[in-house]
């Protein structure tokens, strides 16, 4: 009857049963890696072959296993951190100069009392100093905000660079090593975290964090606070809230946690202080914590899927010779996927109904 | 042989998800008729109108125009068709003026002849009896004067069929006598008109037939003379209504509330009140009428604590306490000392409802601070919701559901329920019934006279007049943030009220 109707249309699904969402969500995981495996063939791998080796060399033994984790940590730690705010719609993307800045803070105390401080004085220590200056790195935009509405988005992505500008200038002039080395001296044993099966104890601190920020999250007062506050302002204001103080409070969690991040680096992982110390860490954590939709225990999974793909790709480049930059490929076409996905799960595509069909009715 | 009708629905079905908005609708107008389309919230007044104008597409069925099976795939295809809507919220650009609006987005060939489409506004206008300058900016127009530019915007365009949402809702009593002459000439000039509205009043005055809606169907089309409001209620309700609000005397009312010379001004330093003075009392319902914009809002936010107050006393008198000054304390200290604010704002969430949350989580905006720890109280606001729930009769899958995705009515019946909830001792509630359908708003009503009847002061801001004159006792009208008059509602007309909105004090202005 109705020849011209629209090829295709979209309608809103009003309510999707949660077994329908995960198989949505199923059908982009997979429909990326097929999508990741045409990249492998353009590449010159045989896909079945190539996951196969990534999977290896990430979870197969137990060296890519601490790798895998030692890569996670970090981005767990950071989308907690990232979470908060977030949930208030503050977009603090400044978590890379967030670290940097905690483990300025933290890597100040490691140089300074390497040699006189034990370490169950000396970590605790470096720990608090990189929350106090990671925290301060991201209230000073919080502030501008509160104070004069400034774009928080723009200021937080400044304080980046400033942040990395800075420890490079500590790597040349004060902190440096031998001179003209631009080296940062490695940390005494004193200002190194202890390893538990293998890997810094950052990935139990982290994992005691997920738990804990997923309780603030939704049973404590401020929890309820930020969920306001990110659906409306207005609201938030009028159910007595203090909409400056919260914001605040948050970017200073946010930044503390960031700051500890940056510690758990600097003494964990690298056992000194560089200008890449953060490595990107405060952007991909951004993906981890929107493709986990700000649930924190979702965030040990995407995290650990990165993780598992940045460190697969790297047994990939020396096993197959294929670029591990592919991984990031990867890593780009799952993320689309995943959040385009979405779009599936909130609509419907209606095509149009073949004339038969109609000539029945 | 089969008359041509304007428009012609055959077998109209629309679903949105598990939801039937409209199912099996056969409906017909006819040129140079006007007609109300009438049916309680939800019903899919507006859904039906919007597949005629091209925002949605049905899944079943064909629209006719003029006889001939069309496809309305896009807002450009119902002007193909001639069919033109006037929505509720305006669609303008402010910064543009009349006739840079209504050309907007047309296609028309050879350069823009500003002077040429003033000349084809002002025809128009004088057609239909419009008042409208075509080189006004919108900004600096009135409600009533932005609507005309959409009523022209659409008769530019060359349609036939005019469909017009709740074009009332915002107009004084004098604006809308305007607007159905209009209506009228438009009428003889052989256009067909559908006007959606919940005014029964105005659907008796203006149309020559009525469609009624109910749950997505359509129940019946009959003409306006041989029907009467009882009967129309009945169709869209689908049960007898009592229609009518159980005023009752006010009883011993004592002063609650005392405002004396509250100015309050904008962030750009504009007063948005000026010396406003009233008493509230207990036990009465105090009414405040006026046009979109009088600065009722923020009166309520201003005693409410919400505004910054330069200058005025808010004296709160609580029974059995001493009185107290209200101005400089927080807006938590206020709510706690019993003053309960329900404001329905324009898009009925963003002030007093979080749309993504639940109704345990909105019960918590008002008792979220208390208790000592860190951790928040879920238990109470959760039995207050059930509590809401059962009282109010809400309509929700359960408690948890985001209220976003109730209709309308529920939204508001959470939002007053829960201020209701707080054992108030004054109310003030602003534009409480926005929106809903006849029935639901009775509840509103009747939840609001209970109010009173237990000694509550009861502020009532309002858009229909006739309402207020049935519910309150006292009103005051307020025009351009001054307090224009206040008025016993028992005694006072529509037409005195009308006056005091558009000029201070009802003196008339040339």
């Amino acid at each position: 009857m109705n020849e011209k109707a629209p090829f295709l249309r979209l309608a809103k699904r009003e309510n999707i049963n949660k077994r329908n969402v995960w198989l949505i969500r199923a059908a982009a995981f997979f429909t990326a890696l097929v999508l990741g495996g045409l990249i492998f063939v353009i590449a010159g791998a045989d896909p079945i072959n190539a996951y196969g080796s990534l999977l290896e060399g990430s979870l197969g033994n137990p060296a890519g296993l601490r790798q895998v984790i030692k890569v996670a940590t970090p981005l767990l730690g950071t989308a907690l951190a990232l979470a908060p705010c977030f949930k208030m719609k503050y977009w603090n993307i400044g978590a890379e100069g967030q670290i940097t800045m905690g483990a300025v803070g933290a890597s100040y105390l490691a140089l300074s009392f390497g040699d006189t401080w034990n370490s169950f004085l000396l970590l605790p220590a470096m720990a608090i100093m990189g929350v106090i200056f990671g925290g301060l790195w991201s209230g000073i935009p919080a502030a501008f905000k509160a104070r004069y509405g400034t774009n928080e988005t723009l200021f937080t992505l400044m304080m980046n660079y400033i942040a990395i500008g800075i420890v490079g200038w500590l790597q040349g002039g004060p902190w440096e090593g031998k001179p003209g080395s631009q080296i940062i001296p490695m940390f005494k044993p004193a200002a190194v975290l202890p390893r538990i099966m293998g890997v810094h104890i950052g990935w139990i601190l982290v994992l005691i964090l997920t738990a804990i920020m997923f309780i603030y999250m939704n049973y404590t007062k401020h929890g309820y606070e930020i969920a306001v506050l990110g659906e409306s302002e207005n609201t938030a204001r009028y159910a007595g809230m203090n909409v400056t103080k919260v914001t605040i409070r948050t970017a200073l969690l946010s930044g503390g946690i960031s700051g500890l991040v940056g510690f758990m680096v600097a003494s964990g992982a690298n056992m000194t202080l560089y200008a890449s110390v953060a490595g990107g860490v405060g952007f991909t954590a951004i993906t981890v914590a929107w493709l986990s939709q700000l649930n924190p225990l979702g965030m040990i999974f995407i995290s650990l899927l990165l993780a598992v793909l940045s460190k697969g790709a790297s047994t990939l480049q020396t096993s197959l010779a294929v670029p591990a930059s592919i991984s990031d490929i990867i890593t780009g076409i799952i993320l689309l996927c995943m959040l385009g996905c979405e779009f599936f799960i909130n609509y419907k595509i209606i095509l149009r109904e073949s004339k038969n069909k109609e000539g029945q009715k | 042989m089969e008359k041509k009708h304007a428009i012609e629905f055959r077998g109209i079905t629309k679903r949105f998800g598990n939801v039937v908005a409209n199912e099996d609708v056969n409906l017909y107008l006819d040129k140079g008729v006007i007609m109300s389309l009438l049916g309680e919230n939800g019903s899919g007044k507006t859904t039906l109108m919007n597949m005629l104008s091209g925002i949605y597409f049905p899944d079943e069925g064909q629209i006719l125009v003029d006889g001939k099976p069309v496809t309305i795939a896009s807002p450009k295809d119902a002007f193909d068709n001639k069919i033109g809507m006037i929505h509720q919220h305006f669609k303008l650009i402010d910064v543009f003026t009349a006739a840079e609006n209504i050309i907007l987005g047309l296609k028309e060939k050879g350069t823009l002849d500003k002077k040429e489409i003033s000349k084809r506004v002002k025809a128009i206008s004088e057609k239909y009896g419009f008042d409208l300058d075509p080189d006004k900016k919108i900004y600096e127009m009135s409600v009533s004067e932005k609507q005309t530019v959409e009523i022209i915007k659409v008769l530019y365009r060359g349609a036939d069929v005019l469909i017009l949402d709740e074009p009332t809702a915002v107009l004084t009593p004098q604006e809308t006598h305007k607007l159905f002459k209009v209506l009228r000439a438009m009428r003889e000039d052989g256009k067909s008109v559908i006007i959606i509205t919940h005014k029964l009043n105005e659907v008796m005055e203006i149309s020559d037939v009525v469609a009624v809606l109910r749950k997505g169907r359509h129940i019946a089309t009959v003409k306006t003379e041989e029907t009467d409001e009882i009967q129309l209620t009945e169709m869209m309700v689908g049960r007898k209504v009592e229609l009518n609000i159980g005023r009752t005397e006010p009883v011993n009312p004592v002063p609650r509330l005392t405002v004396a010379g509250l100015t309050v001004r904008n962030s750009e330093g504009i007063n948005k009140l000026e010396d406003v003075g009233f008493i509230a009392y207990g036990g009465e319902i105090l009414g405040i009428a006026g046009i979109a914009g009088s600065g009722q809002k923020e009166l309520l936010e201003a005693v409410a604590g919400l505004r910054h107050i330069s200058s005025g006393s808010i004296i709160y008198s609580p029974e059995g306490r001493n009185p107290e000054e209200l101005v400089g304390k927080s807006p938590m200290e206020i709510k706690d000392a019993g003053v309960a604010l329900a404001f329905v704002p324009e898009d009925r969430l963003g002030m007093g409802l979080v749309g993504g949350m639940g109704m345990t989580e909105n019960m918590m905006l008002r008792s979220w601070n208390k208790g000592k720890g860190i951790f928040i109280d879920r238990k109470a606001p959760e039995e207050l919701a059930e509590k809401v729930l059962d009282h109010l009769e809400v309509v929700t899958p359960s408690v948890d559901y985001p209220v976003r995705k109730l209709s309308g009515g529920n939204v508001q019946k959470v939002l007053v329920g829960r201020e209701i909830a707080s054992a108030p001792s004054v109310l003030m509630s602003a534009y409480a019934v926005r929106g809903l359908d006849i029935n639901t708003s009775y509840i509103i009503y009747d939840l609001m006279s209970e109010q009173k009847k237990k000694g509550v002061a009861v502020i009532f801001v309002g858009e229909d007049l006739d309402v207020l004159l049935e519910l309150c006792d006292k009103i005051l009208v307020l025009c351009g943030g001054k307090v224009s008059g206040v008025v016993d509602a028992r005694t006072t007309s529509k037409e005195e009220i009308g006056l005091l909105m558009t000029s201070l004090g009802g003196k008339e202005k040339k």
